[in-house]
């Protein structure tokens, strides 16, 4: 089918099989590999990504349910420089092996969006549903406060 | 001794020497998404390959057949009879065949390989690969095996007497682990790219890659300058890409140079559980000989652990392990035995820890037994029999300096607030059962953890390890074989060739790790990388400082003693003289290339005995305490983590926030084993294969963490760095056990303590 | 390639309904579908996907008549922030906040839970005790069902291969004394072992309790309700209603021990005013 995604704020028309994975369209037909794959079944969140201003994982979304959609994907939250998120993952330890990343400061941002208090049971409610096997999540919840106080 | 450092001091990119930590060098790739894993990268005329697998756990292949009636057009075929070279897996025994022939010994085991351009197209064609097995009766629990790969043997002291002494308690405990998946996020991956010179370049998510430059060889018969390993980003390994990505190299080779095209090899998730090494399961059986007052005479400590279907590293896990087994204590007398045996189910081999999360539960677990029986406060226990300098351990070795077992265990009672807690346990446990009885029970537990640093015993002599850098016209280039998978290797070797040339983190680059053009540093385990690789990055920094000192001091005049760098400037008697890079190149154009290449050295009298068993098995130890305050829901036998607080001294940290990163991400590792991870197996087939269903923590399940680090410099480490990396994983399943213990009165001693285990330990008569 | 027909409005998904294509699944959030589609589990049975997440008229919440009316694709996210569902039906809020994590929430639906009739559906215990009614519709019309007769055997309902759901009522006021507990693998991202639903009016007068992950459906506990109204062995009434298994995630054992005692707390508690549990 054909359709189009506004993906990072350009839009785009795609010849696709309808449901092909959001994010096999992302990784393959539009080569945005920032968005990853861990499990298949949204159990880690490495494929987060907003659709429509909604955290979702791009692997449980048929293409075809994102026609005429608006999507974000890590590549989308920054141009040249890193946002106060990005730059706090990287200041605080919140990345190590970095595979989570992505989703993890996907599912950040959406936090920080909301304008929720950054409580840590608050920020870890947020991210519960992106696994990350490197940091035990402290150094993580301690980026999105620290860029929830540095943005707010 | 500090606390937790302001994690935001270190933005200050002036100070990104050792001691100070800048933001790691590879965070704006990996926070922006442009970092490229091996499934980001993309190869001309590639094609997907799949594995066949025998799916059953022990037989004799009858037949391979391809299904006539499928179109296999298109479809690259590989069996193991296309194997060019050795079929084997290399790593320390030759039993492991890269594709199975005749016999399968477990249930995963690779069989044939398919590899086409088409992903769908693969999927149909692995429904048409029959493949017919005698099937011969498994050996599936590890002890009803009778094939052991090795065992050991430690002796100290005589334990007889001991036993047979009446004024002393006799203590005995049987402990057990199961299996543990290392979960990295990233599953296996990795692309071969055959090349005209009829060799194969391997890009791939891997910890070690020397292993698969030789082992490639063998497999394939091909020399040393026809192969090139790269590492590309890793997304994590733990030990799981330690020796497994061999194996998938070589299917992906094997593919490669048949379809004279490059071939990638991705695991899926389901595939990556089930095939892949976890660690060795294990029972523990401790016996011990105490003072009522709780001093250690004697243990008789017997490991049985499950190495699965073939030796792979199964040998130095167990040695690990059973160098590990009587803890961070003095016994006079010991006899510690470990035996790693063989079942029909796929190879266990490296996770971090690599044998001691296993023996250290078992020991740790066994002290809480012992207190219990003396009717001991647990922390007095360990307090009286925690090794000190001076002290000697049951292998003969002395203990001369960077011994903090006491130190880490009072700084984790003291902020725990240890002590307070384990009394309102008591006294909550006291109340009478009645309905004013709350419906949960708080308790709160501690371990003590030791964790050697660096390849066991000969392991570092006969390595060798080789690592340096080279002068480049803007600073220096690090050269080492020593992979970056998350834990922050990249920034680390960095600052230490910065520190020891004087010159700023900025202009230290690390070269891509190829084989073919790094020198071979050893492998990515461990707990080896900072202070053996690293140790000798900044030994080969001084050299090339003293050569551009040498160099500074010829063209500008100056006495060569005189002359330093300090912020990439180089000066003497307080004078600048010119920058470090104009320099470098001046030296460039002159002289040429500026390599500087050390060896690493066991430091002197540091001696192992491999056939007796005796010596220095480490040249140091890491050390570490760990506190749990938990609370046991009595309707659903559920733990909820409070608070848990962490102390460890590995000598210097050289990056305090990568550091915490290590201990905070292997403490919530062992909370998973402690709590949640468990393999289910039925027939030698793994059910739970998926996120789904293996359990491991998220960011809700773990508790507020104090991180606690404690310096106490190890003289032959770079600044006194010793290892961390496996330490954090070590202890904190014991104590959670321990808070459990004082939660509830119960001793639970399998892991996970699941609540399943949990309500049976509580209603059992 | 599976063809798919994604419409916006009910005719148009009734008149997919009605041509009846051999092997057609309804696509909602994709929580369930796309795991399954993604793993190639039973792709072969699927024929034609009907795709209804556009669908506006099948979301919203309001309160009407004395029922709270929540629309089938409602989602998690929408009900945890849903004024109404906080105050009419708090239980619902608490438990959809249970349910896998955020980016989970926002595409699962509570029609999807239905009709996916897994017996470890979270929200399908707390359905059965709320004495909820299943509005189905499809091109010969539409009709009620209440909870407890939709779920027939393990994942086969009362849906009729051309019938969609489309709405669910919750009777009010009572619906405000549901209670419940999920006792799952961890604290988010997690498959339930056991969970349990309770409604009852203050002195156990009127009492209504069922169970998840306990038997082939979502159950209804009616042996331990009597047993509760009457004052008898709750505990062992229980046990007769339930026939649990051993699996991935849990033990018979277990299952009924953990089943009994969680009840039994929700009982003891029925008569203090209820509050949102909020994590466990």
């Amino acid at each position: 089918m054909r359709l189009e995604l506004r993906i990072n704020g350009s839009v785009r028309s795609l010849e696709v099989e309808p449901l092909k994975r959001l994010l096999d369209v992302l990784r393959e037909d539009l080569i945005l590999t920032g968005t990853k794959e861990g499990c298949g079944e949204g159990e880690c969140g490495a494929c987060a990504v907003l659709l429509d201003g909604q955290l979702v994982n791009s692997c449980l979304v048929a293409v075809c349910q994102a026609a005429g959609a608006s999507v974000v994907t890590i590549e989308g939250l920054s141009s040249s420089a890193l946002t106060p998120l990005q730059r706090s993952f990287v200041e605080c330890g919140g990345a190590q092996c970095g595979i989570c990343t992505p989703g993890m400061i996907v599912a950040g941002q959406c936090f920080l969006d909301s304008g929720a208090a950054a409580t840590d049971e608050a920020v870890r409610e947020a991210i519960a549903g992106n696994l990350c096997r490197c940091t035990g999540y402290t150094k993580i919840v301690e980026s999105i406060q620290h860029a929830a106080r540095e943005t707010r | 001794m500090f606390d937790k450092p302001p994690t935001m001091k270190h933005a200050d990119n002036s100070k990104s020497t050792v001691g100070h930590s800048p933001p790691r060098k590879d965070g704006p790739d990996k926070v922006t998404g442009r970092a490229r894993y091996l499934d980001d990268l993309a190869f001309p005329g590639q094609l997907w390959g799949r594995t066949v697998r025998s799916q059953v756990p022990h037989g004799r292949i009858r037949s391979i057949e391809f299904d006539p009636r499928f179109d296999w057009s298109g479809i690259v075929r590989v069996t193991a009879a296309d194997i060019p070279g050795d079929n084997i897996v290399q790593l320390i025994e030759d039993d492991q065949p890269m594709l199975a022939h005749d016999m399968v010994k477990h249930r995963e085991e690779p069989i044939a390989l398919l590899a086409c351009a088409d992903r769908e197209r693969l999927e149909e064609a692995l429904l048409h690969v029959d493949v017919k097995i005698d099937p011969l009766p498994p050996v599936l629990d590890l002890l009803l095996s009778t094939h052991v790969f090795k065992s050991y043997r430690i002796e100290a002291g005589d334990i007889k007497p001991a036993f047979a002494d009446s004024s002393l308690r006799v203590v005995e405990g049987i402990y057990r682990v199961g299996h543990q998946e290392q979960m990295y996020i990233e599953p296996n991956a990795i692309c071969a790219v055959p090349r005209e010179d009829f060799g194969v370049t391997i890009y791939g998510s891997m910890q070690c890659p020397f292993y698969i430059h030789r082992g490639l060889q063998r497999l394939l018969k091909i020399n040393d300058s026809q192969i090139a390993v790269i590492q590309v980003v890793t997304g994590g390994g733990f030990g799981g890409k330690e020796d497994y990505p061999t194996v998938l190299a070589g299917h992906a080779a094997l593919l490669a140079r048949k379809a004279g095209k490059p071939v990638k090899m991705i695991y899926k998730r389901e595939e990556d559980v089930a095939a892949t090494t976890k660690r060795h399961p294990a029972v523990l059986r401790y016996r011990t000989a105490v003072k009522p007052d709780g001093e250690f005479v004697a243990c008789e400590i017997d490991v049985v652990m499950d190495g699965g279907a073939y030796v792979t590293l199964s040998p130095v896990v167990a040695s690990r392990g059973v160098l590990h087994a009587s803890g961070a204590y003095r016994w006079p007398h010991a006899r510690i035995d470990c035996r790693v045996v063989q079942t029909h189910t796929p190879p266990n081999g490296a996770f971090r820890g690599f044998g001691v999360p296993q023996t250290l539960f078992g020991c740790e677990a066994h002290v809480e037994k012992i207190a219990l029986e003396l009717g001991l406060d647990p922390l007095l226990v360990r307090r009286k029999n925690a090794l000190v300098v001076g002290d000697v351990m049951p292998t003969g070795q002395r203990l001369t300096e960077s011994v903090s077992a006491l130190p880490v265990l009072e700084a984790v009672a003291a902020r725990s607030g240890y002590a307070a807690k384990r009394e309102a346990a008591m006294e909550a446990a006291r109340l009478p059962a009645g309905s004013a009885r709350a419906r949960k029970r708080r308790g709160i537990g501690l371990s003590l953890a030791l964790h050697g640093a660096g390849f066991t015993g000969s392991g570092e002599a006969h390595l060798k390890s080789r690592a340096g850098l080279e002068l480049t016209a803007s600073g220096a280039r690090v050269l080492s074989a020593s992979t970056d998978i998350g834990q922050g290797t990249i920034t680390v070797f960095s600052q230490l060739a910065a520190e020891a040339l004087g010159v700023p983190l900025s202009m230290i680059e690390v070269a891509v790790n190829d084989t073919s053009r790094v020198p071979d540093s050893g492998p990515t385990v461990a707990s080896r990388t900072t202070m053996v690789v690293g140790g000798t990055i900044a030994r080969a920094a001084e050299a090339m400082a003293r050569v551009l000192q040498g160099y500074v001091a010829q063209t500008h005049a100056v006495p060569a003693g005189e002359v330093c760098c300090v912020g990439g400037i180089f000066a003497a008697r307080g004078r600048s003289l010119a920058p470090f890079e104009s320099i470098a190149r001046r030296y460039l154009d002159e002289r040429g290339p500026l390599v500087c290449i050390e060896q690493y050295e066991l430091p002197p009298g540091v001696q192992w005995d491999d056939a007796a068993y005796r010596g220095s098995a480490y040249p140091c130890y890491a050390w570490a305490a760990t506190a749990v305050e938990l609370e046991v829901d009595l309707d659903t036998y559920e733990i909820k983590l409070l608070d848990l607080v962490t102390a460890s001294e590995f000598g210097k940290a050289i990056h305090p926030v990568l550091a915490e990163g290590q201990i905070e991400g292997g403490t919530v590792q062992a909370l998973g084993y402690a709590l949640l991870e468990e393999h289910i197996y039925v027939d030698g087939r793994l059910l739970n294969t998926r996120m789904q269903n293996y359990i491991i923590p998220t960011a809700l399940d773990v508790p507020p963490m104090t991180t606690l680090i404690l310096e106490n410099p190890y003289s032959r480490g770079p600044h006194g760095a010793k290892g961390l990396g496996e330490l954090p994983m070590d202890g904190p399943a014991p104590a959670v056990a321990a808070a459990v213990l004082s939660a509830i009165g119960k001793l639970i001693p399998d892991l996970p303590i699941s609540p399943e285990r949990v309500m049976k330990a509580l209603h059992a008569a | 390639m599976i063809p798919v027909t994604s419409v916006k409005t009910l005719p148009e998904a009734y008149a997919l309904l009605q041509a009846r294509p051999p092997g057609l699944r309804v696509l909602a959030g994709g929580t369930d579908l796309m795991v399954a589609i993604n793993a190639r589990v039973g792709l072969d049975r699927i024929g034609h996907v009907l795709d209804i997440w556009n669908v506006r008229e099948l979301r919203g919440i309001a309160l009407q008549d004395n029922f709270l009316r929540i629309g089938a694709l409602t989602t998690y996210t929408e009900i945890i922030h849903s004024t109404l569902v906080n105050t009419q039906l708090p239980a619902l809020a608490a438990v959809s906040r249970e349910v896998g994590a955020w980016a989970i929430q926002n595409r699962g639906t509570l029609g999807g839970n239905v009709c996916n009739a897994s017996p470890a559906g979270d929200t399908l215990p707390l359905l059965l005790a709320a004495d909820a009614r299943f509005l189905l519709g499809g091109p010969r019309g539409e009709r009620t069902v209440v909870a407890e007769e939709f779920f027939l055997a393990y994942r086969k309902t009362a849906l009729g291969a051309d019938e969609l759901l489309l709405r669910v009522d919750f009777p009010l006021p009572d619906a405000a004394r549901l209670a419940y507990r999920k006792v799952g693998t961890r604290r988010a991202q997690s498959i339930s072992k056991t969970l349990i639903a309770v409604r009852a009016t203050p002195g156990l007068r009127e009492v209504r309790i069922a169970a998840g992950c306990v038997a082939p459906i979502p159950l209804r506990c009616r042996r331990a309700e009597q047993a509760a109204m009457s004052g008898g062995d709750v505990r062992a009434a229980l046990q007769l209603d339930i026939s649990p298994i051993n699996d991935i995630r849990s033990t018979i054992e277990y299952r009924r021990l953990v089943s009994a005692n969680v009840l039994l707390q929700l009982l003891k508690n029925m008569g203090t005013p209820y509050s949102l549990p909020g994590r466990p």
